[in-house]
């Protein structure tokens, strides 16, 4: 699995959504699934996959699905 | 009733903290200590070693600096996850406002209120991953109820109250508990500062006419940390003898 599929995985088993929806343009509350509840779910599941610790401030700054690839790049994880 | 559960207490190396590590541990809990007290903290350890087959993880960690707890959050990761996190470590200085100084004000506010907030965020992220846990803060019977000449106590107590509360609304879908324990009169080295005639007419307000003991405190959250509580969130009990009547 490539670290792409990985966060798209991710993604879909927090928020409950078809992998489809998993694209770089989602952002936080723009659907209903992805609200305050799902994203602690979300940062959890990426600290896991990815064995990464995500600090606060970056918590808050998870806006979407592009800036989630930007903070866990920052991690030295490549996409 | 806490077999593979593991979990934090803060300020564990005496009193109300130390007799909570010591109930959990009986009951099967792994645990990790953190105090300012690294020795006593050590000793502790030793104790409940030698009498419950469990691991206890120690650190001297200082709950008002984040650096401080993320230091010894990474010193644990990824050789435990906690189930269990008690928000204990506290202080109580007292005056009455008109001669309170800064300090005071500060001192209660930044271990009792800054660090239950800063050691949950570090480490609420494992239950979440979890699905599940309990978070259990010490309150104080003077955050439900007042006193005089501790007004700076009694509101970061009261504080606490309002966090345990908001938080048990934020984790509740995720099967997270967030309760409180407002103990009242208690055997601890925090009372030992008070005068006999005040602790004396104290004990006058307690219906059960004597001081608690951190062990009537701890058992009471053994059932918070346990499923026997399964089904409550967003409590504060009051282990004070009736004080409260």
């Amino acid at each position: 699995m490539t670290n792409n599929e990985k966060l798209t995985a991710a993604f879909a088993e927090a928020l409950s959504i078809e992998p489809s929806v998993v694209v770089d343009s989602l952002a936080y509350h723009s659907i209903p699934e992805w609200d305050s509840v799902s994203h602690m779910i979300l940062i959890s599941q990426l600290e896991e996959v990815f064995d990464v610790s995500i600090d606060t401030d970056d918590v808050i700054d998870m806006s979407s699905v592009a800036k989630a690839k930007e903070i866990l790049t920052k991690l030295h994880i490549v996409f | 009733m806490l077999q593979g559960k593991t979990a934090l207490i803060t300020g564990a190396s005496k009193g109300i903290g130390k007799a909570i590590a010591e109930i959990f541990a009986a009951n099967g809990a792994d645990l990790v200590l953190w105090s300012r007290q690294k020795e006593s903290l050590e000793t502790v350890r030793q104790e409940i070693m030698a009498r419950h087959a469990v691991q206890v993880h120690i650190a001297e960690v200082d709950v008002r600096n984040a650096e401080s707890i993320k230091n010894a959050r990474q010193e644990i990761a990824g050789k435990v996850q906690v189930d269990i996190i008690v928000n204990n470590a506290g202080v109580m200085l007292d005056a009455p406002l008109m001669m309170m100084k800064e300090a005071v004000l500060m001192g209660n506010f930044e271990t009792n209120v800054y660090g239950s907030f800063l050691v949950t965020q570090a480490l609420m992220k494992d239950l979440i991953r979890k699905r599940g846990g309990s978070i259990i803060n010490i309150s104080s019977i003077v955050g439900v109820q007042g006193s005089a000449g501790q007004s700076a106590y009694a509101a970061s107590k009261s504080a606490i109250i309002g966090f345990t509360k908001s938080l048990a609304k934020e984790l509740a879908p995720l099967n997270i508990r967030v309760n409180a324990l407002a103990p009242g009169f208690i055997d601890t080295g925090l009372v030992a500062t008070i005068p006999e005639a005040a602790k004396a007419k104290t004990l006058g307000n307690i219906g059960m006419k004597r001081m608690g003991t951190p062990e009537d405190v701890a058992k009471v959250a053994l059932f918070l940390a346990s499923d026997l509580s399964a089904y409550v969130t967003a409590q504060v009990i009051g282990v004070d003898g009736g004080m409260t009547i």
